[in-house]
């Protein structure tokens, strides 16, 4: 019998704020463990909480985006819970009164449909600190310079039905974040975290026990732990047995979720409203103000470029996954007058390059304006398609401009007719039998001749001149 | 000159009979004098309460008239002061080095006043009688077998006997107000968000305020002038303009409608206080007030309500004392679990404890709906009650607390204890200001009028207390064993201060 996969995903995306949550203090990642700490974060008597404005205004930002109902009055409480990285014995976080309200996320699958997610709500809170169990002996040290960054939690519908839907959702998410600028999304650095929640039924079945995979941090490892612990699942039902509701950690050097000792999760966290802060009240002015400061959302943009440029859904898509690639598109593809190409160089090549030199976009050795010239080159039949990838990799080794790397290199592309007829009658001579065979009927022949005389001119000829030359010459 | 209000002082500051090295120098006498006995002070800075009077003094000359400036203070040791033990009555933070001064340090020594140094009180401010301070009980000045009240009780006890002219306080529930009445001196308690939370440490943060406590409501309105404003740093604190505290301090009782509450003249209230109280409304009524009987319906469930907000956000808000970062840690903890238990076992004290896990069990899961949000349902309808009656009459006044000042270790039930702020808490809980003025002695001790304003109207309940002071001079009665009634020593010094200006 088939069994149906329940996903719900509780994403932390830590907001970019200059500033923590609440106090003044720096949110820069990689300063010496406990420097940016003020009395606030260290939890000192008498200091009191400063609601971050700016993290307000992203918390808007990414309910808007989203379609979701913004609170006009969101209310902060107190989670309450000791441990050595939280300095006050409690977490301000959001529990009845959320700041964003139900909203939508739309997925794309492979099979080229689309699915909405709907999200729950969104809340925001602030980060623990570090503890730092390796570098002592028998202590532990405590790191608070993360202790009060800002983090918006993102709770998901149990709408996810497989492990593809989840980390789909999750990329969707990211790419959200990144268009809207509130955080850099870098699962690896803990800028963005996922808890899953995973159950199993049968279909039309009540939600089956669910368990939590916690602090999953990477979208493969997201995929992973989904197939496991739904596998797992699958297992002990199938044995007979009963899902126990436990929260569960992924451990991805065994592929494997384990269950959280007992003690860690077992918690009653006495939320209570903040004393300390007022209810944040959001006016429609702020609303208002922050709409018209949205930027274009991948969806709209992937819609905009298949429009605008006539790129096939999927193109558009891989384009549109990250801003700063559909900047770069953008920008290649105006300067160069061919949406295709630009499109084709872009996925292809340039993410290839930055793939294997492990760079982002922004770090591109080959600026659009530079990709955008060679593409000229191609269009311009300077050089052809092939030739332009070899003047690429000069390019990708910092090499000057296209232009001067094609006469040094001495790529400019043969398109003299009599240089050309030369080469033809060359290739014609040297390949007897085969040319006999095209005059004969053997049409295929052609290519097998005009791959020839590109090889002697290394690649330099015009494909397109050669063959129609070739046919001339060959005419019965 | 220790008998003289801070009106008076600033004035003979003015007018150069004394210099505030002198006068400064004359409480820290007085304070070496009298705390063995009071224990009114936990930390005395001589040093620089010295230098401070000596710049105050060279301000001075240059022309410098602020009105504070120069007038020796104490606070209470639960604001935190850079540099300086605050311990909050705590083994907690018994060796506790604030780096930093709470808004109302800032704004009083922007203000020119003379730190003497920090004083006693409750254990984190919970208690009415300052006897689950650390550092041992504070004696109250008339009478030292008495407690002096809670939990600012160092400080009341201070400027009762005379150690310095004014202090500041905390009052949660009454700590303010009902020490104030025990000690026989002015203690005012402003609105909620009207001061400054910062740095203050933290008891129950909807209901803590700081404030006052003088001999007199003219040197409060002196003292709220500094203290008052907005203060970024506490999101609680309130942006309206600063009223002039003094300025009602002229108004006329005639045609003021008073509202006697009926629920504080009821079963609990001592028949000398009940009689006394009665009398200083005949003052009023006297000049004019007319005195208008009402009901505040929901007062009874006050101290209950209390009693659940209260230690709930206490038990979140003294969490952070964890033995981790700062403050007392156990010796030699196994391992984490035991770091908390004994850390916290053994740093504070039972009334804390017993507060602690009052506030965390009305906050667990189960409870949560029938202790805390209930309690917030009462603390609407309390608010309801007040705006109700502020309808009808201008202000509210009635007994500060049921009775004088008790004898150390009478009140060894908690809960008889918690009745001691049955007046005052309804107060805290809907946020109102209002004040304690000396009103009279029963058994020869003193007990207090407590006049209650609406939200905000710190000046007019200055000016009401002001006028009564006007009317009565129970705020000019010093405790028997002082000598502080000019005296040949007093004398003395001012005749050399003045021989010094001149």
């Amino acid at each position: 019998m088939e069994w149906e996969t329940v996903i719900g995903l509780e994403v932390h995306v830590q907001l970019s704020t200059r500033s923590k949550l609440f106090s003044g203090t720096s949110t820069a990642f990689g300063a010496a463990p406990n420097s940016q700490a003020n009395i606030y974060d260290l939890a000192m008597p008498g200091t009191l909480p400063v609601l971050n404005g700016e993290a307000l205004r992203m918390a808007v930002r990414f309910g808007l985006a989203i379609g979701a109902e913004i609170s006009r009055k969101s209310v902060f409480d107190r989670k309450n819970y000791f441990y050595p990285d939280l300095p006050k014995g409690y977490q301000t976080s959001q529990l009845a009164f959320p700041t964003v309200g139900r909203g939508s996320i739309v997925i794309h699958l492979d099979d080229g449909s689309e699915k909405e997610i709907g999200v729950t709500r969104a809340h925001m809170e602030e980060d623990a600190g570090k503890s730092l169990h390796e570098e002592f002996a028998t202590d532990s040290g405590i790191d608070l310079n993360r202790a009060g960054t800002p983090l918006l939690e993102i709770v998901s519908e149990p709408d996810l039905r497989s492990a593809g839907e989840a980390v789909a959702y999750l990329k969707k998410l990211h790419s959200i974040v990144r268009y809207l600028d509130i955080s850099d999304g870098d699962m690896s650095q803990g800028s963005m975290r996922c808890d899953a929640n995973v159950s199993i039924r049968r279909p039309g079945a009540e939600l089956g026990t669910r368990t939590e995979i916690k602090n999953v941090n990477s979208f493969r490892f997201v995929e992973k732990a989904i197939h496991y612990e739904v596998r797992r699942q699958q297992d002990v039902l199938e044995d007979g047995g009963t899902i126990v509701q436990e929260t569960r950690l992924y451990d991805s050097v065994r592929d494997e979720t384990r269950p959280m000792r007992g003690k860690e999760v077992a918690n009653d966290y006495r939320y209570f409203p903040e004393p300390d802060l007022l209810p944040v009240v959001i006016d429609e002015e702020l609303i208002e103000q922050v709409r018209a400061e949205l930027p274009e959302l991948p969806d709209a943009r992937r819609q905009r470029l298949r429009e605008e440029f006539g790129l096939s859904d999927y193109d558009a898509g891989v384009l549109t996954a990250s801003r700063e690639v559909a900047d770069y598109f953008e920008q290649t593809a105006s300067a160069c007058g061919d949406a295709k190409l630009a499109a084709n160089w872009v996925s292809v090549e340039l993410r290839g390059l930055l793939n294997r030199e492990n760079l982002s976009i922004a770090d591109s050795p080959i600026s659009a304006t530079c990709l955008a010239g060679l593409i000229c080159r191609i269009k311009d039949g300077t050089i052809s398609g092939k030739i332009a990838k070899t003047v690429f990799e000069h390019l990708a080794d910092g090499e000057a401009s296209v232009d001067e790397i094609i006469e040094k290199e001495g790529l400019r592309q043969v398109t003299d007719t009599r240089e050309i007829e030369n080469l033809v009658a060359q290739v014609i001579a040297e390949n007897a039998p085969q040319a006999q065979q095209y005059r004969d009927g053997r049409q295929q022949v052609l290519g097998y001749l005009v791959g020839q005389a590109m090889k002697l001119s290394r690649g330099k000829a015009n494909p397109a001149q050669v063959n129609q030359l070739l046919r001339d010459k060959l005419q019965p | 000159m220790l008998h003289l209000s801070v009106t008076e002082l600033a004035a003979e500051l003015s007018r150069g009979a004394f210099s505030s090295v002198e006068l400064t120098r004359a409480c820290l006498d007085r304070i070496r004098q009298r705390n063995p006995r009071l224990n009114a002070f936990i930390t005395v800075c001589e040093e620089s309460a010295l230098a401070e009077a000596a710049g105050a003094d060279r301000a001075r000359a240059r022309g410098d008239t602020r009105p504070l400036l120069g007038i020796p203070l104490a606070h209470k040791d639960i604001f935190c002061t850079r540099g300086l033990p605050t311990t909050c009555g705590s083994r907690m933070l018994r060796h506790f080095l604030p780096p930093y001064d709470a808004g109302v340090v800032e704004k009083l020594r922007e203000a020119g006043a003379v730190l003497l140094g920090k004083t006693n009180m409750d254990e984190f401010a919970m208690g009415s009688s300052n006897e689950t301070s650390f550092f041992g009980p504070v004696c109250n000045p008339h009478d030292p077998d008495k407690v002096p009240g809670g939990s600012s009780g160092g400080s009341a006890a201070a400027v009762a006997g005379g150690l310095c002219p004014m202090a500041t306080g905390t009052d949660t529930g009454g700590s303010i107000r009902q020490p104030a009445s025990f000690c026989g001196i002015t203690g005012f308690k402003p609105s909620y968000g009207r001061v400054s939370r910062w740095g203050m440490i933290a008891f129950a943060s909807s209901l803590d305020q700081a404030g006052t406590l003088t001999r007199t409501a003219a040197d409060a309105a002196l003292m709220m002038q500094a203290m008052a404003g907005l203060d970024p740093r506490d999101s609680t604190s309130v942006d309206r303009p600063v009223e002039d505290y003094a300025g009602e301090a002229g108004l006329s009782l005639r045609g003021l409608r008073v509202g006697v509450p009926l629920p504080h003249f009821t079963e609990g209230l001592s028949a000398g206080v009940e009689q006394g109280v009665r009398a200083a409304l005949g003052e009023l009524e006297k000049a004019g007030a007319e005195l208008i009987d009402i009901d505040l319906p929901n007062n009874y469930l006050s101290v209950p309500a209390y009693y659940v907000v209260a230690p709930a956000e206490a038990s979140a808000n003294l969490s952070r004392y964890d033995g981790v970062r700062y403050g007392y840690r156990c010796e030699e903890p196994k391992d984490l679990e035991d770091l908390y238990t004994r850390t916290r076992s053994e740093g504070f004290g039972e009334e804390v404890k017993r507060r602690i896990l009052v506030g965390t069990y009305a906050l667990s899961a189960g409870y949560y709906d029938a202790y805390y949000v209930k309690a917030q349902r009462i603390r609407r309808l309390i608010r309801q009650d007040f705006a109700r009656a502020f309808a009808k009459v201008d202000v509210i006044a009635g007994p500060t607390s049921p009775h004088v000042a008790f004898a150390h270790g009478a009140k060894a039930d908690p809960v008889e204890m918690y009745l001691e702020d049955i007046f005052t808490i309804a107060v805290n809980l809907a946020g109102l200001p209002a004040i304690s003025v000396p009103a009279g002695y029963d058994r020869g001790l003193p007990f207090g009028l407590h006049i209650i304003g609406p939200d905000f109207s710190e000046a007019r309940v200055l000016g009401i207390a002001h006028q009564f002071q006007q009317l009565t001079d129970w705020h000019l009665q010093l405790p028997r064993d002082t000598h502080l009634s000019p005296t040949p020593g007093d004398t003395h010094l001012s005749r050399n201060a003045r021989e010094g200006v001149n």
